[in-house]
């Protein structure tokens, strides 16, 4: 039985459509996240399931259990769900302690419900501190703590890390991690940051006009986008125009097989858009075979470097991004050759 | 199998359970259009009246030598002193947030003190040190001195918000300290001074006390004389209209410059309410001294009365305030943006011109509330309603419609949520809105001249009347009651700016 199944949703505000006719299935115990750009109905979509915001159209059902049918709607209070909003929402009247204890039970806190949630959270000795008294990632575990003291069926995470400093972000977003996988529990993370959408979740969900165009694994979604738009959106991409004959694209970074499970792919031919990977390229000194280009500049990443390379070509891009591992050789401006290896992707040129 | 699952959900089901309302519920809607016509209702009795009265006697009344006059006399005296305040407010918030002038955290708060002192007692301060300041020159520096604050805080508060980069930058392009301050500084601080020089105009209009003393003749003190001592209502109503038409024109003024924080508006007018000067009071306490004019009232008696009125107006004026400030906060539309401005316009209204109004509905319609105390804690109630709003409006923000979201996700009902989370939340704010209102009220002097039933004194018309009689000593008693009656509401006022600055000081 799913955590979470929803079937055709609809939402509109007095500003348009946000959901159109959005459908999700969600494994009990998975992480997964929303990945959309803002105003894609990432928010609304978790205010639904949290029971904030009722459906014009359609069902959302929680563990086999109809919350939302559009006419009829389960009250929040009634339905289990931890919700913790972007700015984690603390209480400010109310003290760390105070905060979490805000929806535990009677025989919850007899039975030490909240000691343990702060000590799992990490806050021993500030429970008597105010929300105004914590640092940002501080007052985002407490949040968390808050939401898991109702023994919630589910989560929801609305951009629980975007207030953070880069520095911070990845630091709390491993503790985060490490809290849910202890617990658990079902979780959906909205996120428009797709490291963190691609690096967190079991699965994710790719929001584009009120409806999931794409659910899968990380990788999936990296290396098997449906559409140029989600090849372009999730990582790094280089288009190329090529000529695909018998499953293969021909492209001036030499032939690529075509890897495409979801459509024959015998059945695209004729002029098309190859998404080659930085990480599929390989850099050879000018004269070799392959597409001639000129070293721009190397973005050194430590583990590795992104070597942008300009090109004369009219098939490829003007920039082309090359992943190499470590340290690139190549100084401003040197002569180069361009070549790929491994599977691609196309679609028909229009 | 639709009918199956639907079967599941009947248990848990309540009826239907929006959070987020696009439309205000019904209530709140009615209320806050209820306040705004009450808050209407003295523009609306001018006019009656001023129909009453028919325009022939009011043209006659109007285009004549002493309108001119009175024009004349509000126009070089609003000239001058707007000036001067905008020059000392805005050099004096320079001196102290941009430079390191010695002793300048000490400064600051005392170049607010004048906001603490009713014009009147700045007014008598100087009368009785030297009695040769008088009429105009005596008017430009008495309300010089005393409305300054008007221009300092905003100009002060902006200043300390505004990033410096902006002035570091500019010398790092070449210009040197003045250049900087004269195109830098001052230019991004002009809508802010303005606003405060707008201020300083809406505080002349209404000004009646310290004109009196110092003999100089404008708008109120010729209203309050035909009306109290001539009994010609007509004339009254005719200068009234004049007086609103310069209010609604400054205004209309100040809506017009572009948006800044109007926290330094709020802000001074907070400080305006903040008690009595004690340095004052405690001189002409020592001066002790007896009146040959017979006490109509202890200050016990005077004081009870004081307490009862400002309190009943305290308490209307919060309950008026918040169903406006829900509204605007949480259901923000045009249509609702509009209601709320129109609250604005009773701050275009001096007291004297509110009093009036209630005055002359009272006679043609209501004799019977007419010298009772409920058109007095109806007047203190308009007149101060904006102090009351800035407040709620403010602790309005500090709840936000998110906290009771995630209170209900939690596992709470409403009525659990409304109580744990909202109403904590509030409550400071409206203890802070009651408390602006009533000290405000402790010390106004014009419209309870005009309004307060008869037999009775306050605090604030027996000090009048000892003074009007050069009884200083026999006045002191009364203005201490004043202090002591508002030090309390002051202190735990100052203790929720405190809070508020603290919780706004750290990144949420």
């Amino acid at each position: 039985m799913s955590a979470i199944s929803i079937s055709d949703l609809h939402k509109s505000f007095r500003e348009g459509p946000v959901l159109q006719g959005l459908e999700l299935a969600v494994g009990k115990g998975s992480l997964t996240a929303i990945l959309g750009r803002s105003g894609s109905g990432k928010t609304t979509l978790l205010r639904l399931i949290a029971g904030l915001e009722r459906a014009d159209r359609g069902r959302i059902s929680l563990a086999g259990q109809v919350v939302d049918d559009g006419p009829r709607c389960v009250r929040p209070e009634a339905r289990r769900v931890g919700y913790v909003p972007q700015d984690g929402a603390l209480f400010p009247h109310l003290t760390v302690e105070q905060n979490i204890r805000f929806g535990v039970s009677r025989a919850g806190r007899r039975a030490g419900r909240v000691e343990s949630l702060i000590r799992m959270v990490g806050m021993e000795g500030l429970g008597g501190r105010y929300p105004h008294q914590l640092s940002g990632g501080q007052q985002q575990r407490v949040a968390l703590a808050r939401a898991l003291a109702i023994d919630p069926q589910l989560l929801l995470l609305d951009e629980p890390f975007s207030a953070l400093d880069p520095a911070l972000r990845a630091a709390v977003r491993e503790e985060v991690g490490a809290i849910l996988a202890a617990t658990g529990i079902t979780t959906l993370l909205v996120t428009h940051d797709q490291d963190e959408a691609l690096s967190v979740a079991d699965q994710v969900a790719v929001l584009r006009g009120g409806r999931v165009v794409q659910l899968g694994s990380p990788e999936q979604l990296y290396g098997d986008p449906v559409d140029l738009e989600m090849a372009r959106f999730l990582g790094q991409a280089n288009l190329v125009d090529g000529m695909v004959e018998g499953g293969v694209a021909h492209t001036p970074l030499g032939p690529m097989r075509l890897r495409w499970p979801r459509q024959a792919a015998d059945h695209l031919s004729g002029p098309a858009i190859v998404l080659v990977r930085p990480e599929q390229i390989t850099i050879a000194a000018g004269g070799s075979a392959g597409a001639p280009g000129r070293i721009v500049h190397t973005q050194f990443h430590g583990h590795d470097s992104v070597v942008v390379v300009a090109s004369q070509l009219p098939q490829l891009p003007r920039i082309i991004r090359v992943r190499i591992w470590g340290a690139s050789g190549w100084g401003r401006d040197a002569a180069v050759t361009l070549s790929a290896s491994g599977e691609a992707q196309a679609w028909p040129r229009p | 199998m639709r009918s199956a699952e639907m079967s599941t959900l009947a248990p848990a089901l309540a009826g239907p359970a929006p959070l987020r309302r696009r439309r205000p519920p019904l209530a709140l809607g009615l209320a806050s259009c209820l306040v705004a016509l009450l808050l209407l209702l003295p523009l609306a009795f001018l006019l009656l009246e001023a129909r009453q009265v028919g325009w022939g006697q009011l043209s006659a009344l109007l285009f004549r030598q002493l309108t001119a006059s009175l024009l004349w006399n509000m126009a070089r005296l609003a000239a001058v002193v707007t000036v001067a305040a905008a020059a000392i407010g805005t050099l004096a918030a320079f001196l102290v947030e941009r430079t390191d002038l010695p002793g300048r955290r000490v400064l600051g708060p005392l170049l607010l003190l004048p906001l603490a002192v009713p014009d009147f007692v700045i007014a008598f301060g100087w009368i009785s040190l030297a009695p040769a300041v008088r009429g105009y020159w005596g008017a430009v520096l008495v309300m010089t001195m005393g409305l300054y604050p008007l221009v300092y805080l905003p100009v002060a508060a902006s200043l300390r918000g505004a990033d410096p980069s902006q002035e570091e930058t500019a010398r790092t392009l070449g210009q040197g300290p003045w250049r900087t301050f004269w195109h830098v500084t001052l230019r991004r601080a002009r809508p802010t001074i303005l606003a405060g020089c707008l201020l300083v105009s809406l505080a002349l209009l209404a000004e009646y006390g310290a004109f009196e003393i110092l003999g100089y003749q404008t708008f109120t003190t010729e209203i309050f004389t035909e009306f109290q001592v001539g009994f010609n209502a007509p004339a009254a109503c005719a200068l009234a209209l004049v007086v609103v038409l310069i209010g609604l024109a400054v205004l209309v003024a100040e809506g017009a410059l572009p948006e800044r924080g109007r926290v330094g508006g709020a802000g001074a007018l907070i400080g305006v309410s903040l008690g009595v000067p004690i340095g004052v009071i405690a001189f002409w306490m020592l001066q002790g001294g007896r009146s040959t004019l017979p006490a109509s009232a202890t200050v016990a008696s005077a004081a009870g009365h004081t307490i009862a009125y400002s309190a009943a107006a305290a308490a209307i004026a919060v309950l008026m305030a918040l169903p406006v400030a829900l509204l605007a906060i949480r259901h923000p539309s045009p249509s609702v943006r509009l209601l709320e401005r129109s609250t604005y316009i009773v701050q275009g209204l001096p007291g004297l011109v509110i009093a009036l109004a209630l005055v002359f509905f009272a006679l043609h319609y209501l004799p019977s509330v007419y010298q009772t105390s409920s058109l007095l804690i109806g007047a203190y109630a308009m007149l101060f309603f904006p102090l009351a709003y800035v407040a709620i409006r403010a602790s309005v923000l500090q709840a936000p419609v998110g906290l009771e979201e995630v209170a209900r996700s939690l596992g709470r009902r409403p009525l659990a949520v409304r109580l744990r989370v909202t109403l904590p939340l509030v409550a400071p704010g409206l203890a802070a809105a009651f408390c602006l209102v009533f000290i405000s009220a402790v010390t106004e002097l014009t419209a309870t001249l005009i309004l307060v039933p008869t037999g009775v004194q306050t605090l604030a018309t027996q000090f009048w009347a000892y003074t009007g009689n050069v009884s200083y000593g026999a006045a002191a008693p009364y203005a201490a009651a004043m202090v002591a009656i508002s030090i309390v509401p002051a202190v735990l006022l100052g203790r929720w700016f405190d809070r508020r600055d603290l919780r706004r000081g750290r990144p949420s």
